[in-house]
């Protein structure tokens, strides 16, 4: 910025065209900042963005182009380990008093030979180990993390997509359009949502859809719940942005009205928009972790974050088998830690008024 | 002012019915009804099918589950107004003594929670404020951002692990462990408070980022104010100036935020409370729902739809009341 203000005192009037100026071109004198590469540059300068950049790109590497490497996975499906199965010792407590009334504990150990490597340890071969269907959990990692994020990307899209056009009609024509949108966004944001998605749940249980397209539905009520945030936003901003005076000669041009909302307001809600759509995708990754957890997200069978990380609700996983949620939890910290970074960093890139 | 409460009222009571019709229709998606089963269990599959039919058709007349949706709605409705929230299928009990005897312990973990919050989060924001890209603020920013992003369950799921079950210095399930009956009540007491330690210390990790970060950025605008400038001229001391001045209307905007906090206070943390398996309202309603008690689930789902709408309600009034400049109404 500096540079160019001090470069431009010197040279004459006529600094739109770019003609020789002592014999350079301007544009190898003045480095021109455009907006976008302006905002890059404060954003690279905070190192919390950039730390939150990084996780994101490692998570996205490790869930996308993890699995093809994996000798546990084939076409993304997981492949069960049939070769290195070991014996499971179950013992069980047995008391038992004998007839002159003395107390003996005795275990009663029973020898379990799986057909697969059940529960298996970690080792070069499994670094997480394997679950109890025999399946690599270092693999069901990174399978998972691409459910988990791409619920998170398509659920923040389609919120977006209905936020902004519900949004940009509420505050461009105001009245009763933004009288019944607002109501609507109202009785949204009133429901609870964790009871909704727990009833929703219970409803699929009861209808019996257990397989893969439980994640649709899913999808659909986390964008039914959230889109309300994203259309008071984009409404607020295009309440005031409207009775601006780029909007006045708008309206003089004889501009239809979807080229007014789309061409010339939406640009301007573009910053608020991405800064909330960052921050979105970290709780709607939650929130899918949060219906593992309870049991209640994904269909059996299908690795996710939340779904793997729903072990540690036993006990006997919880204090056993560390490496069956431990590794899910700190992916999803990570992934929600490193959007919370990146859309802080945005928020303050975005905003003229950052006083530094 | 009492022409804008009106309103707003009238509008909370329209925003409660959409809220109420929503979940009712989506309660009733449910095919496989909960009566049924309990029916069956209660009277034995083998009994005689004609009686066991009756039964049924008898039950859901009485639940308002054979006619329409609207007309179950309407039911509902009109005795939801008139105070009746129906008998909880799983409890077996009226629903508004199910959920306020089963309030106490949410309340109180929610309550002493919030208290630390607050007791930490002020007075940390604020000086992380005064020292602005320090390195006091730089590391609250960083630990509190990992605490907000924590999911309850696996931090729960950590402390249990590592407190409970590693190291034994707390016990996980319920709030009483087995004492001897010549326990004193005091005794008792401090049993429960010894079994609640870890859940308000899991609550208030996860929130107190929120708190902070509001304080923070509050404290930064009111130091930008021209009266702190003034202050600063007539030679007050720093001190002064930070804890007479700025503090006090660093407050103002957090008192009614404070507001918003009524459905949490009062409703229950769901997940928190399940994870410790604590007998308080939010865990109590995440069972009936697993099992689809329709009565139970509309009277907590309305309980915690009230407060939220009273908790934003309370947040608009608070803002005017604390701060004269505000106008309310349009």
């Amino acid at each position: 910025m500096k540079e160019k203000k001090d470069v431009l005192n010197e040279v004459p009037e006529d600094v739109s065209s770019t003609e020789d100026l002592h014999g350079e071109n301007l544009n190898d004198r003045v480095r021109v900042l455009s907006p976008g590469m302006m905002v890059a540059k404060r954003f690279f300068r905070s190192k919390l963005s950039v730390i939150g950049l990084l996780i994101l790109v490692f998570l996205f590497v490790f869930s996308f182009l993890g699995p093809v490497f994996s000798p546990w996975a084939e076409n993304g499906t997981p492949i069960k380990d049939y070769d290195n199965r070991k014996e499971i010792i179950l013992p069980a407590r047995i008391d038992y008093i004998t007839e002159d009334g003395e107390t003996y504990i005795a275990y009663d150990i029973t020898v379990e030979m799986p057909e697969w490597n059940k529960r298996g340890d970690i080792s070069s071969t499994h670094l997480l180990g394997t679950d109890d269907a025999g399946y690599d959990l270092f693999t069901n990692l990174m399978l998972g993390g691409r459910i988990s994020l791409t619920i998170g990307f398509v659920v923040i899209l389609l919120e977006t997509l209905i936020g902004v056009i519900l949004g940009g009609l509420a505050g461009y024509f105001g009245g009763w359009v933004d009288m019944l949108v607002m109501r609507v966004v109202d009785v949204i944001s009133c429901i609870p949502n964790l009871p909704i998605m727990l009833i929703l749940s219970a409803t699929l249980n009861s209808l019996g859809i257990l397989d893969i397209s439980r994640l649709y539905y899913l999808m659909i009520v986390l964008t039914l719940l959230g889109w309300g945030g994203i259309a008071r936003l984009v409404r607020g901003q295009i309440l005031s942005l409207r009775e601006q005076e780029f909007m006045l000669a708008a309206k003089c041009s004889g501009l239809s009205t979807g080229r007014k909302i789309f061409r010339h307001l939406l640009p301007n809600v573009m910053p608020q928009l991405i800064v909330s759509m960052t921050m979105g995708l970290g709780s709607i990754i939650l929130m899918e972790a949060t219906l593992g957890y309870l049991g209640l997200g994904a269909p059996l069978g299908t690795p996710t974050w939340g779904a793997m990380i729903s072990t540690a609700a036993k006990l006997e996983y919880l204090s056993g088998y560390p490496n069956f949620w431990v590794p899910p939890g700190i992916c999803i910290t990570l992934a929600i830690l490193a959007f919370n970074f990146v859309g802080d960093g945005l928020r303050d890139a975005f905003d003229p008024k950052m006083k530094r | 002012m009492v022409k804008y409460i009106i309103k707003r009222l009238l509008l909370s009571i329209v925003i409660l019915l959409g809220v109420s019709l929503i979940l009712y229709c989506l309660v009733r998606l449910m095919p496989v009804n909960y009566l049924e089963q309990k029916l069956a269990a209660s009277l034995g599959s083998s009994g005689g099918d004609i009686s066991y039919e009756e039964k049924l058709k008898e039950m859901m007349a009485y639940y308002g589950l054979d006619g329409s949706i609207m007309q179950g709605y309407w039911d509902w409705l009109v005795k939801f107004v008139q105070g009746d929230f129906g008998t909880s299928w799983k409890y077996n009990r009226p629903v508004e003594t199910v959920i306020f005897e089963n309030m106490g312990v949410s309340f109180s973990i929610s309550l002493v929670s919030l208290v630390l919050q607050l007791a930490i989060a002020i007075p940390l924001g604020v000086k992380c404020a005064c020292n602005q890209y320090g390195k006091l603020d730089y590391f609250a920013t960083v630990l509190t951002m990992i605490g907000i992003s924590f999911p309850t369950f696996f931090l729960g799921s950590i402390l249990i692990k590592v407190f409970a079950i590693d190291l034994g210095w707390f016990e996980v399930g319920n709030i009483h462990s087995n004492l001897p009956v010549t326990a004193t009540a005091f005794e008792e007491f401090i049993d429960m408070l010894w079994h609640l330690v870890l859940p308000v210390f899991l609550l208030t990790v996860l929130s107190i980022g929120s708190w902070l970060r509001y304080t923070r950025t509050n404290t930064l605008e009111v130091l930008n104010a021209d009266y702190i400038r003034t202050a600063r001229a007539k030679g007050l001391s720093e001190h002064s100036v930070v804890y007479k001045h700025v503090f006090r209307n660093t407050l103002i905007p957090l008192v009614t935020l404070l507001a918003g906090t009524l459905p949490s206070l009062f409703g229950g943390a769901m997940i928190t409370e399940t994870v410790f398996d604590i007998p308080g309202i939010g865990n109590i309603a995440y069972k009936a729902m697993l099992e689809g008690d329709i009565p139970f689930i509309m009277g907590y789902n309305m309980f915690i739809a009230v407060l939220t709408v009273i908790g934003i309600l309370l947040t608009d009034i608070m803002y005017a009341v604390v701060d004269p400049r505000v106008k309310l109404g349009d």
